[in-house]
């Protein structure tokens, strides 16, 4: 009876048409139901016995990504109940934390932030002391180095959304940076030889930080901007790059070994 | 061969030669680029607000009979982000930014002068840095008087420096 009902299954066209081909009976066609799964792929077909001691990787980039997932899920569950306003953003947090069910939400989404910047650089720190970014691996560390760039930035943009004080005046001296920069921010190196007819080009409702926090001061322009950045932007080419990375770690003769 | 390389021969695609497919493709790329280009400087300057929803630079405070001697007037500090001070014989405007990271400091009236809540920096009323990280004192807002009505007016986008000797500039104060 079982025996019947496993094959009316297994040889039914639906199951047939998820699972083209059966359960593989040898090595190279497990090789193979690796390589053509779009799920079981992003795993590697081979794995050495090295690149799963956790004392030489520390699973960093492991724990960076899985952080990565748990941002997207918790992220994507705020979304729900976050209005990126002035006038709402505030007690939308606070509403998040004290009445929404499983207020911990809010502070999974919190600490997760927190632990991904921790995991980020633990993982630079441990590819940098085993050498791991040395040839043929340099260029997946210079995507490496722009994924943390994306993580500070998911970071940075976050910070402003619970709209209290401390959010406001942290991106008020973080934007306050974007002033110094060389020719495009109003009080950077060259900005003042940028001019036309005795008028200035790069002045502060035309330079980097104006187009960054939309206005010359941190405001609700500045609120909605950073959500779109933090909610869509950022996580974009996070995600590409990520894609990129893994890829990369495959092609360049996956996880390094110790030497 | 000859013939087929030049490629119009070899089909009904008359008068299409390999010469002309390139000089299309070129065409084409070119007005690609360019078009890919275009899309990309309208996306910087889209991020570019055309309007502020921003108090306005310029403003009025009222008459400077208002502001009496030796006071720090608190009153625009929440709205306009300036201090105005009638200090020996001069009414100036200081700008409410620590000049350390940008943080909005205290007036301490107690203890007789500006304190940044953020890393300690601290202004005497002139606006004069004595302690905390900050390299140089607040910045002062131009200020004058409207003839029409003889109020005082503050425009934020002139700021005048104590350390590029600024201070002394007819703009940056009025004289009682």
């Amino acid at each position: 009876m079982l025996n019947f009902l496993q094959k009316a299954i297994v040889k039914s066209q639906v199951w047939k048409s998820i699972f083209r081909v059966g359960i593989p009976t040898d090595n190279r066609k497990r090789a193979l139901a690796m390589l053509g799964n779009v799920v079981l792929h992003l795993h590697p077909v081979k794995v050495k016995k090295s690149g799963i001691r956790m004392s030489y990787t520390w699973c960093m980039g492991g724990t960076a990504f899985f952080l990565f997932l748990v941002e997207t899920i918790t992220g994507l569950l705020l979304m729900f109940y976050y209005r990126p306003t002035i006038e709402y953003a505030y007690v939308d947090m606070v509403d998040l934390r004290e009445a929404v069910a499983f207020g911990i939400m809010r502070e999974l989404h919190r600490w997760g932030a927190h632990a991904m910047v921790i995991a980020v650089w633990l993982h630079m720190f441990r590819v940098f002391m085993t050498g791991s970014y040395k040839p043929p691996r340099e260029f997946n560390w210079n995507v490496g180095v722009l994924l943390l760039v994306m993580t500070l930035m998911l970071s940075f943009t976050g910070y402003l959304l619970p709209w209290d004080q401390l959010a406001i005046w942290a991106i008020t001296v973080g934007s306050n940076m974007a002033r110094a920069t060389p020719l495009l921010g109003a009080e950077g190196p060259g900005a003042a030889f940028l001019t036309l007819g005795g008028q200035n080009l790069v002045h502060v409702g035309s330079d980097a930080r104006f187009g960054l926090i939309a206005g010359r001061v941190i405001g609700g322009a500045t609120l909605l901007r950073f959500y779109v950045l933090h909610c869509v932007g950022i996580p974009l080419i996070a995600a590409f790059l990520m894609a990129v990375h893994f890829w990369r770690v495959r092609k360049d003769g996956g996880i390094s070994g110790p030497v | 061969m000859a013939e087929q390389d030049s490629g119009a021969s070899s089909g009904g695609l008359k008068g299409f030669t390999r010469r002309g497919f390139f000089s299309w493709a070129a065409v084409g790329w070119v007005g690609f680029s360019a078009a890919m280009g275009g899309c990309l400087t309208a996306w910087g300057r889209f991020m570019f607000p055309n309007v502020l929803f921003e108090p306005p630079t310029r403003f009025k405070v009222g008459p400077p009979e208002d502001f009496t001697e030796g006071m720090v007037d608190e009153r625009f500090k929440e709205t306009r982000g300036i201090w105005v001070i009638n200090e020996g014989g001069q009414l100036y405007a200081l700008i409410a930014i620590c000049t350390h990271l940008g943080c909005p400091p205290n007036w301490l009236a107690e203890q007789n002068k500006f304190k940044c809540p953020c890393h300690g920096s601290g202004y005497y009323k002139t606006g004069v840095n004595f302690e905390g990280p900050t390299p140089r004192p607040l910045e002062r807002a131009a200020i004058s008087i409207d003839p029409t009505d003889g109020q005082v007016v503050i425009d934020l986008v002139q700021k005048f420096l104590h350390e590029a000797g600024q201070w002394n500039d007819p703009a940056s104060f009025v004289q009682l």
